[in-house]
């Protein structure tokens, strides 16, 4: 059969200017592609996207798709235009969990490239905002063989529904100074644990890890996953004198007190006559600005943790939700310290999956059951840490308010017992 | 294939990336010293050990094809140590140990057609979503739009002269999968769904729908003899939440279905807490193939950012300090009544205070 190359008018303005053109690829994998069937079906994409930017319309709807023993991972999709366009009719997209700060040699990215060129349609995206390999375009048998294949040497599908789903983490201490934690060890002790609740999706909704390695949050876990763990530090941040010297000498005295002692959220920072910096690390907010203005001079301190946020997520249904601070400090040092933190996950997912109402994140349920049953269900003591402000509402009932403070003042006693 | 045939998955989840990242990055795990941001485009990490680092990052088609995929791994491996990783944006960087691979490096990634950038305070990789390509509810394109604006804001993700970083971000839907941006562009629909009663039966979980609404404005409802689900168009918000779970309630328009503008979310916690975007600019239309519309708004308000904004301020910082009002002020956007918010919580973003400039 001869191939059909259709018009793409509108797609072709998308040919011009600097920025690299998706379409262009597109075009090559119709025009260059060795394989037919690989021409075929970016020829019948292009059509089919063609047709909706003529339209304003999607035509792509869901399914059942998975591979042999998990229930997700895949995003099915079927046109609804197929008829016109029959060679890319079935499109499903393979999600790949990558490794934590997506690293890849080139050499593993060829040999990802050949597999999906032998199976799919050939376009990948590196990747998806779930944080997965996004392998778009196969046949229902092509998702089965694709994952046979790169399961074989190391790979693994991602979460797809409610399910727990892929976890991304940031460089980190693989290339960063500010990092305070070691994500890639995180983030693999989290959703490694997780795995039957990647593959086999039975949760109410989705339910997201994400770790970033300092407050910086790269990876945005606060405000969009279920499970945020943020990098953090509870010593005094590390000044080295002579590189702040360094720094004024070079910037000016006016630049320091613009730009690092007066934005500092607490204000705990002062510029000495001698241009060297004094920080009262006890109102520190760890916020890192100053780090981030002069990090060759500022640095996290030794005695590294993280911090746990839950229940972040976007709009649908109740509106966007920042995570709320579970855990204001936390170590991570030793191999019962990460066995802790993934045994709190658990006791949140369980809870979660028993309280939330179908489609229902984290943060909703927190939202309609009140943060304090959610730390009852957890387990967790509440602590001021965890609030802006206290309540500023006298409708409650407090007859247990001597069992509380009893509560408060113990613990203050056995943590000064140590 | 019979059953027997088939293979059990290796359930081996998130793989170990020690075995892709660089043997320097390898051996100074967790001992970065300190960087430098030498030209844009290019980090360059120390260690305690001495060990140095040189990242060059570029940015991508994101959706790549495999010819474009190998281009990438060719230069890595002609050029760089075969070393890489994609950012969170979906921009590639390489790693190399010296200073002197950084500018064959860059010449070969340019030549290929790729840009180096994307670095420290430049308007980053806009981060994008799906859309017409392969979801199932995208109101618009997604690397259509990214493709089209990248086009123009391409300086500034050369050049690294805005006050502090841009993140802009993209959403086919409200769900806004696309995420928080110091400038976001999002799909906002403008008229409740249409309904095909005669396929609700069959395809939709009806109680599902109904529960899906944010403000319970669908109910189930005998239309033509047939079950099927009605929507008080009066409370509808037009948000598209129905359209998922039941596609016959058709809320993609290809004129009622409209971009809105939203500025000023911010993930750091650096200087002040994280912060969500706020709606600046809607009714914008959804107008393939280049969208000029939107392109329009956002180089507005990035023109009125980049003269106004003190060093280090994100979009958030800068309106927090020259307050609502001078924003629209500056950027010519028109406040209207429905930047007021009504939604949960939208007291706290009433002024009860006489803090008022003139």
């Amino acid at each position: 059969m001869a191939k059909k190359i259709y018009d793409t008018p509108m797609l072709d303005e998308l040919e011009n200017g600097p920025w690299p053109s998706f379409i262009s690829g597109f075009k090559r994998l119709r025009d260059e592609h060795p394989d037919s069937r690989i021409n075929e079906v970016a020829g019948s994409l292009l059509g089919q996207l063609e047709h909706s930017y003529e339209t304003r319309k999607g035509y792509w709807k869901g399914g059942t798709v998975s591979v042999f023993g998990y229930g997700g991972g895949i995003i099915p999709r079927f046109s609804e235009v197929g008829k016109a366009f029959p060679e890319s009719k079935e499109f499903h997209t393979l999600r790949v969990q990558p490794a934590p700060g997506n690293y890849y040699t080139t050499d593993m990215l060829n040999q990802l490239a050949n597999s999906w060129e032998k199976h799919g349609s050939g376009l990948i995206t590196f990747h998806g905002q779930t944080g997965n390999i996004m392998f778009i375009g196969t046949t229902t048998e092509g998702t089965q063989h694709f994952f046979d294949e790169i399961n074989d040497y190391g790979w693994d599908l991602g979460g797809a529904g409610p399910c727990v789903r892929t976890a991304m983490s940031c460089v980190g201490a693989a290339r960063c100074e500010q990092s305070c934690a070691n994500e890639h060890g995180i983030q693999r002790h989290l959703v490694n644990e997780f795995t039957d609740d990647v593959h086999r999706p039975a949760l109410p909704y989705k339910f997201k890890f994400k770790v970033s390695g300092c407050p910086n949050d790269c990876q945005n876990a606060i405000e969009r996953s279920d499970f945020a763990v943020i990098g953090t530090w509870r010593d005094n941040m590390k000044i080295d004198q002579d590189e702040v010297k360094a720094f004024v000498k070079a910037k000016g005295r006016q630049y320091v007190l613009d730009n690092v002692t007066s934005r500092c959220p607490t204000q705990c920072m002062t510029l000495n006559d001698d241009d060297t910096l004094k920080v009262d690390d006890h109102e520190c907010v760890r916020c890192m600005h100053c780090l981030n203005v002069m990090n060759k001079a500022l640095s996290p301190g030794d005695d590294k943790g993280v911090t746990v946020l839950i229940g972040g997520k976007r709009t649908l249904k109740i509106g966007d939700l920042m995570g709320t601070v579970i855990v204001p400090f936390k170590k991570l040092e030793t191999e019962e310290d990460y066995e802790s933190l993934v045994e709190m996950a658990g006791d949140v997912i369980d809870f979660f999956a028993e309280n939330a109402l179908e489609h229902e994140r984290t943060g909703e349920m927190i939202e309609r059951i009140g943060l304090v049953n959610f730390l009852e269900g957890i387990g967790v003591d509440v602590d001021p840490h965890m609030v802006n402000n206290p309540r500023q509402s006298s409708y409650v009932r407090m007859d247990g308010w001597d069992e509380e403070a009893e509560k408060w003042f113990q613990r203050k006693m056995e943590q000064a017992a140590g | 294939m019979a059953l027997e045939n088939m293979r059990p998955p290796i359930e081996s989840g998130c793989p170990d990336g020690f075995q892709y990242m660089h043997p320097v990055m390898r051996k100074n795990f967790g001992q970065w010293k300190y960087h430098e941001h030498p030209r844009p485009g290019v980090l360059l990490h120390v260690a305690h050990s001495g060990d140095e680092i040189w990242t060059v990052k570029a940015g991508t088609q994101r959706i790549l094809d495999v010819f474009t995929l190998r281009k990438l791994t060719e230069i890595g491996d002609k050029y760089a140590d075969g070393y890489v990783r994609f950012t969170i944006r979906s921009n590639i960087e390489y790693m190399v140990t010296k200073e002197d691979q950084v500018q064959p490096l860059i010449d070969a990634l340019e030549g290929a057609g790729f840009i180096v950038g994307g670095t420290a305070n430049s308007v980053a990789m806009m981060s994008h979503t799906q859309g017409w390509l392969h979801c199932d509810i995208p109101g618009t394109d997604a690397s259509g739009v990214v493709k089209a604006m990248m086009d123009e804001l391409i300086d500034e993700f050369r050049n690294c002269d805005m006050p502090n970083r841009v993140h802009i971000t993209t959403s086919c839907c409200q769900i806004n999968c696309g995420g928080q941006g110091d400038i976001a562009i999002n799909v906002q629909h403008t008229k409740p769904p249409r309904i095909a009663h005669d396929l609700v039966a069959n395809v939709c979980e009806r109680p599902s729908v109904v529960a899906r609404c944010p403000v319970a404005a669908i109910r189930p409802a005998m239309v033509n003899g047939k079950p099927s689900l009605e929507v008080d168009e009066k409370k509808c918000i037009c948000c598209g939440a129905c359209f998922p779970p039941c596609p016959p309630m058709q809320i993609n328009d290809p004129e009622n279905t409209k971009l809105a503008i939203w500025v000023g979310g911010n993930h750091s916690n650096a200087r002040s807490k994280p912060t969500f975007q706020k709606l600046v600019a809607a009714g914008v239309p959804n107008n393939p193939p280049r969208w000029p519309e939107a392109t329009a708004i956002v180089k507005q308000i990035l023109k009125a950012y980049k003269e106004d904004a003190k060093d280090w301020e994100r979009i958030n910082d800068w309106i927090e300090r020259i307050g609502w009002p001078r924003f629209f002020e500056k950027t010519g956007l028109p406040f209207t009544k429905y930047h007021i918010d009504n939604w949960r919580g939208a007291r706290a973003s009433l002024n009860a205070s006489t803090h008022i400039r003139f």
